[in-house]
């Protein structure tokens, strides 16, 4: 009775519905995934510690994490304006500024590389300006952190939209009656409640960016110690059919980004 | 005084304010404020968004539309024009299918391992593209555990089209029933059941009460499926092998046309998916209008 | 079409919903199911519709065993709290959907369903929505056309769960007197489930008390609202004050009033004394029996004026009910003493163990 494996139900097809689920994810998704870390596995602990640790590999983690960090960062601060901009206030033109959010989840990463290097190479509408003061964007650090803020772009936003708009204004009104000022109140009343949700949005704007590799590659020149990405250096190692090495790099990243989206999860549904 | 009851003290005359200041709601900013706000935010979305988006469609025409028309119709363009909507044409139904069996057993029923199994669904999100391509090249490929048993049977998956179609399908399987889960667990069982006390079956219940309610998520959720399944990078760039006319998709001649430095053309590609791509936005807004009027609807 | 329970028993987990419940529901009838929230009367409905699966115990429908008949079709009507309207078809096609899902050898052509939906509309008073969406309908107007969707396969019995609670005061009250009508026009066996205890007393045949998964009494509403079978169902079918009262001869005395106890009470002993607001008679005149006290709260509410007094001595204020006019002719004022008097009551010794429903 208490181990019954689920309730019972009039509603037909639970069984069906069911097994055709868990047989797909298993086809696709579990035996797959299992194959690549069985595969590291088999590999002596001095090949893999070889794989992960070597120099140019090292560096590419540095940026990998440092740029995917700041990218983060850029997104949690300018995703909860762009978020509290488009619940509180009314302008023209606001439904389609909403909608162009979504932009980065759709456009495919691989056009959005070729328009960000076009934008911000020396000659580009953007870069040029920049150029003149000896700024430079494209085939540098900051290129690969731009690229990173573009496809992380809409997680801040889109986690905290939703929160702002169940806000009960009720006690924001409450914080001011009880003499508050308005800065008071958005530090003690309504940031507190948008916290979980903007961590949430930073979390994945940095997971996605840490395996992102199609709109990074063509902004970033790809120089090795200096604006390789670690995503570049598995599809790099593939191809010299290096599968040992670069399966370690892939089960390294693996490993901590499945731990970020349990954490996901949990959250989103219920 | 103020400092022991500062709500006393703003009412006192001393500081009431100046009617300089217009008035404004208690949870509002004052108006500098609000245009600050908003002006940071605009200018933050036209870097980010607007110029890129604007750079592609220009580049694209920028040599007019003959130039643009014969970039597409170019062969090798065509080909991977060709090869990257029969990949979708697979992957997408299969997806569709799955995305709604999924999202019936699990916002229907309560068992056991539910939550395990929506993680599952949304692990293809957390993995890295090229670690989706790397793991069926692992598995499938010559070199792989299962290469040589496929290059006996004169099954080639790897830098061929299945193989594109796998890693697709993988990376593309959580967009149905992700939009599929919430909505149809947030509408409840009660009109199914409804349904089957009128005397209806299982499939008379599904087509024609359960479908009806989740069309617009569905319609949503099969156009983003298949924005991600054309624009996939990463996972195909290590399977496909790149053979031109043959195992290139769009995204993937779009980086070789970059590379031999023609811009225009890769631009002009890129255009299409770039129309996709606001294609797809555009339904997501329509649906969740729909929603909103339709929620607006029930409580009136 | 009678309804049998037999020995239903349904757990939750370790809540125990339905507890080895046993009912007959005659043909024809109008039963309400009446309990708080958490009685499991909800519970014991969706189980006679086939929409839960009891863990022991039978249903029958007329001595026909129903228990493991699908609810697709055990032929019951079913009309949802929140009505489960399908809300991309029109009014009518919802009506007519019963009928258009039966199998092709039994569905009736075309113009029969037409012919059918708008005469069950017209009997719920609604023929002239049949192209809108029920969105496009206010509550009691969508409640009519789940019934209506309920009858239109012609059920052998109708099951309602609690089909006035999402409406306000005004319509509630219009809709279960317009449901009692309607009844009595099609007398098809009915169930439904409510927690108000005027809504059952005003529209069924019979009541049926729940708590916590059991059936504390049956009968007639006049019969349960009268001769309450227990405490918990004195105190659920609306106010009531409690007297210490000692029962010795077959008199309860409360105070130095002496009452006659009403129906079986073999043993003496001391228990409390139940009386309904409105069976508190008020005297002013010092001399007559009754218990000082005075008046602490007066509060008009139309034509009654509902009195909280405090008894000398008590704990508890005591609710008295009476007419406006009595309340003038006694010129009373707030703070005034008074004696009060409980006309009628039924005493529950402690500790006193009672037989169940119906007994």
């Amino acid at each position: 009775m208490a181990i019954a494996l689920r309730q019972p139900s009039v509603i037909p097809g639970f069984g069906i519905t069911l097994g055709f689920t868990i047989f797909y994810l298993g086809l696709l998704i579990v035996i797959p995934i299992a194959g690549l870390l069985l595969y590291t596995l088999q590999m002596s602990w001095d090949d893999f510690w070889r794989a992960v640790s070597d120099r140019q590999v090292v560096a590419s983690y540095k940026l990998s994490f440092g740029a995917s960090l700041i990218a983060a960062l850029i997104n949690l601060v300018f995703g909860a304006i762009v978020a509290w901009v488009l619940v509180r206030y009314r302008f023209t033109g606001k439904r389609i500024v909403d909608a162009l959010v979504d932009l980065p989840f759709a456009m495919p990463t691989a056009v959005a590389g070729i328009a960000l290097v076009t934008l911000y190479a020396s000659t580009g509408w953007v870069g040029q300006y920049l150029n003149v003061y000896g700024i430079r964007i494209a085939y540098t650090q900051i290129g690969v952190i731009v690229a990173l803020t573009y496809i992380g772009l809409p997680f801040v936003v889109r986690t905290v939209q939703p929160v702002l708009e169940d806000l009960d204004k009720e006690a924001e009104e409450a914080s001011a009656i009880m003499g508050a000022n308005r800065f008071t109140t958005i530090r003690r009343v309504i940031l507190p409640a948008l916290l979980p949700a903007l961590l949430t949005g930073f979390a994945l704007a940095f997971a996605r960016a840490l395996g992102e590799y199609g709109s990074v590659i063509f902004i970033s020149g790809n120089l090795p110690f200096r604006t390789e990405i670690t995503p570049l250096l598995i599809v790099a190692k593939a191809e010299q059919f290096d599968y040992a090495g670069a399966a370690a790099i892939a089960a390294f990243l693996l490993l901590l980004l499945i731990n970020g989206l349990q954490w996901w999860a949990s959250r989103r549904y219920r | 005084m103020t400092t022991l009851n500062p709500a006393l003290g703003s009412s006192s005359p001393a500081q009431t304010r100046p009617s300089a200041h217009a008035w404004h709601r208690a949870t509002e900013e004052p108006a500098w404020l609000r245009r600050t706000l908003i002006g940071i935010a605009l200018t933050f979305l036209t870097i980010f968004l607007v110029l890129p988006l604007t750079v592609v469609l220009y580049s694209a025409f920028e040599q007019g539309l003959r130039v643009w028309y014969e970039a597409i119709v170019e062969p090798d363009a065509a080909a991977a024009i060709r090869l990257t909507l029969l990949v979708v044409l697979v992957v997408v139904p299969v997806n569709l299918v799955f995305g709604v069996v999924a999202a019936w057993a699990i916002a229907k029923f309560e068992f056991r391992g539910k939550s395990l199994l929506i993680t599952l669904i949304d692990l293809p999100f957390a993995i890295s593209p090229v670690v989706v391509g790397l793991i069926f090249v692992i598995l499938l490929g010559s070199q792989g555990w299962l290469g040589p048993w496929l290059a006996s049977n004169e099954m080639r998956i790897i830098f061929a089209v299945p193989g594109i179609m796998l890693v697709i399908a993988f990376g593309t399987l959580p967009f149905v029933a992700r939009e599929l889960i919430p909505l149809m667990q947030q509408q409840g069982k009660e009109e199914e059941e409804s349904s089957l006390t009128l005397g209806a079956n299982g499939w008379q219940t599904f087509w024609r009460v359960t479908l009806p309610n989740i069309k617009w998520g569905l319609i949503y959720g099969v156009i983003l499926c298949n924005a991600r399944a054309m624009g996939e990078f990463g996972a195909v760039a290590v399977v496909s092998g790149r053979i031109r006319g043959e195992t290139n998709t769009m995204p993937l001649h779009i980086e070789v046309l970059y590379n031999e430095y023609m811009f225009t053309a890769a631009f002009a590609v890129s255009s299409l998916l770039a129309a996709l791509a606001l294609v797809t936005i555009a339904v997501k807004s329509f649906v969740e209008w729909r929603e909103e009027r339709a929620r607006t609807a029930q409580q009136n | 079409m009678s309804i049998e329970i037999e020995n239903v028993n349904k757990r939750f987990g370790d809540f125990v919903a339905v507890d080895n419940v046993k009912l007959s529901l005659p043909n024809g009838e109008l039963t309400a199911l009446l309990g708080p929230s958490g009685s499991g009367k909800t519970t014991l409905l969706r189980i006679i519709a086939g929409l839960e699966q009891p863990d022991s115990g039978r249903i029958r429908f007329h001595g026909e065993d129903t228990t493991d008949v699908h609810v697709s079709h055990r032929g019951v009507g079913f009309v949802f709290q929140h009505y489960a309207l399908f809300k991309h078809m029109s009014v009518f096609d919802n009506v007519a959907y019963g009928l258009t899902v039966k199998p092709r050898r039994f569905r009736p052509d075309k113009a029969e369903i037409k012919r059918r939906v708008m005469r069950l509309l017209e009997l719920v008073q609604l023929d002239w929505t049949a192209h809108r969406l029920p969105s496009q309908l206010s509550g009691g107007q969508r409640q009519r056309i789940a019934l209506a969707r309920a009858l239109a396969v012609e059920p052998r019995v109708l099951l309602l769960d609690e089909p006035f609670g999402a409406l306000d005061a005004k319509v509630r009250t219009e809709l279960r007197r317009w449901l009692r009508r309607l009844h009595d026009e099609i007398h098809v066996t009915s169930v439904f489930v409510t927690h108000d205890q005027e809504e059952a007393l005003e529209v069924s045949d019979r009541v049926v008390v729940m708590n916590h998964g059991n059936v504390e009494q049956e009968g007639s509403p006049e019969d349960v609202y009268d001769h309450p079978a227990n405490p918990f169902v004195y105190k659920f079918l609306g106010n009531v004050n409690l007297f210490r009262a000692r029962v010795r001869d077959g008199q309860a005395r409360i105070g130095d009033i002496a009452l006659p106890v009403a129906e079986h009470h073999p043993q003496d002993g001391e228990g409390y004394a139940y009386v309904r607001p409105h069976e508190i008679e008020i005297v002013t005149d010092p001399s007559e029996a009754g218990l000082s006290a005075t008046v602490e709260l007066v509060s008009i509410v139309g034509p009654t004026v509902r009195l909280e007094l405090r008894v000398e001595n008590g704990e508890d204020l005591v609710h008295a009910e009476v007419p406006k006019g009595r309340w003038r002719e006694l010129g009373l004022a707030q703070g005034a003493p008074l004696r009060v008097r409980p006309l009628a009551s039924r005493v529950f010794l402690h500790g006193e163990t009672l037989p169940s429903a119906g007994a």
